[in-house]
């Protein structure tokens, strides 16, 4: 199985960017999870929690509404503002 | 110490500090330019995600937007002036404000009322000197701009949009700003932010059918209205910190040229001060000689 490639993007910087097994977002439909092989999506989220789960540890942020996009294994997340201070790995790895 | 040669020492000395002053300014632009410049790079991600995303909508799904609706007969046209707060930087701020009156000749002749939206204290000053009206404005960030500002003035912006003319809105919207080519080059740049024309990207990732089948969660309505504002956002957040990054190096520029004059002055003056020492010396030396020889001639 192949794996995703995540990048967090708030508006002023890259927030995180890296391989991951699975993404975890709340859209407005509700919680959507993404794993490799994911049909295309572009969906609206909501404030909430983002996780991202990449070998064993996850990582969790938090947004304040953005959307995301899935694409061929890539995953962009977009935020105004991210709040990144449970990021266990720093910006672009 | 002769009267002339005090009046030059004293002139060199003023200039002396108004040199420091400005040696000191060019230094702190010459460094701030390199954050403001990182800092537009640093949104580049969030700009490429969601246009891509917003062509990615617009292309796939036919949907029309009011914000991406040109208005039959627009009546009137709001512009975003982007200036700066403080001078002390060249023409920056006097270039963009040109530009801005040329946008006003163009948007009357074609018929339609010019509605100024002002950032930066020299822009309202401007506005304000001439007792001109103005829409809005929004000063005391230029050289550091906040995303929360560039959020403010969307949701001002957009909201007029969307009243449209009838109601006191407008329907067409420009931003004037000064797009960071590199150190030495800015431009001033006039481009059209609504209605918005959606800019497909550069490079397309798969040939043979552009844009990959996307689903849209919860539809394709809903996620170009949740799209499309912060398209706009980001528009002016890339649009501010580009001005910011300009001002900074105009400033440097100004800033350096007015030291180079101030060398230039302190050399003339000193020059000055020692010519007239020097002649000083001189008339002392022929007025003794003179003396020296009066007296000779009265001994004889």
């Amino acid at each position: 199985m192949s794996a995703l490639q995540v990048e967090l993007v708030a508006a002023d910087r890259k927030v995180w960017a890296g391989e991951a097994s699975m993404v975890s977002a709340r859209s407005i439909d509700g919680d959507l999870g993404i794993m490799p092989g994911h049909t295309p999506v572009l969906a609206v989220l909501v404030e909430g929690e983002v996780g991202i789960h990449h070998g064993g540890s996850t990582e969790k942020v938090t947004i304040d509404g953005g959307f995301l996009s899935v694409d061929d294994d890539l995953v962009v997340i977009v935020a105004d503002r991210v709040d990144a201070s449970a990021l266990s790995t720093p910006a672009g790895n | 110490m002769g009267a002339q040669q005090r009046e030059y020492r004293q002139r060199s000395r003023s200039v002396q500090s108004t040199k420091k002053i400005t040696r000191a300014m060019e230094l702190i632009a010459a460094s701030r330019v390199v954050k403001a410049r990182q800092r537009v790079a640093e949104t580049t991600p969030y700009a490429r995600a969601i246009t891509r995303a917003a062509s990615a909508v617009a292309t796939h799904a036919d949907v029309d937007h009011p914000l991406t609706t040109k208005r039959e007969q627009p009546k009137r046209a709001g512009v975003l002036v982007i200036t700066s707060d403080r001078g002390l930087a060249g023409a920056y701020a006097a270039n963009v404000l040109k530009r801005s009156e040329q946008l006003r000749e163009l948007v009357e002749d074609s018929g339609m009322e010019f509605v100024p939206y002002l950032t930066g204290r020299k822009a309202e000053s401007y506005y304000n000197f001439r007792s001109r009206p103005y829409e809005d404005s929004w000063s005391g960030f230029s050289d550091s701009p906040t995303f929360d500002v560039a959020q403010e003035i969307s949701e001002r912006l957009i909201g007029e949009f969307t009243k449209g003319s009838d109601e006191g809105g407008v329907d067409e919207i420009h931003v004037v700003y000064t797009r960071f080519v590199n150190m030495v080059t800015q431009e001033v740049q006039v481009t059209r932010l609504l209605p918005l024309e959606v800019v497909e990207d550069a490079a397309p990732r798969t040939p043979e059918n552009g844009f990959p089948l996307y689903e849209f969660e919860p539809d394709a309505a809903e996620v170009l209205d949740a799209l499309l504002p912060r398209y706009i956002t980001s528009r002016i957040w890339n649009a501010l910190l580009q001005s910011a990054a300009s001002e900074l190096a105009a400033r440097q520029r100004a800033m350096k040229s007015a030291t180079d004059n101030a060398e230039e002055l302190i050399k003339t003056y000193t020059r000055l001060a020692n010519q007239a020492r020097q002649a000083e010396i001189t008339q002392e030396i022929s007025e003794i000689v003179g003396g020296a020889s009066a007296l000779a001639d009265a001994k004889k």
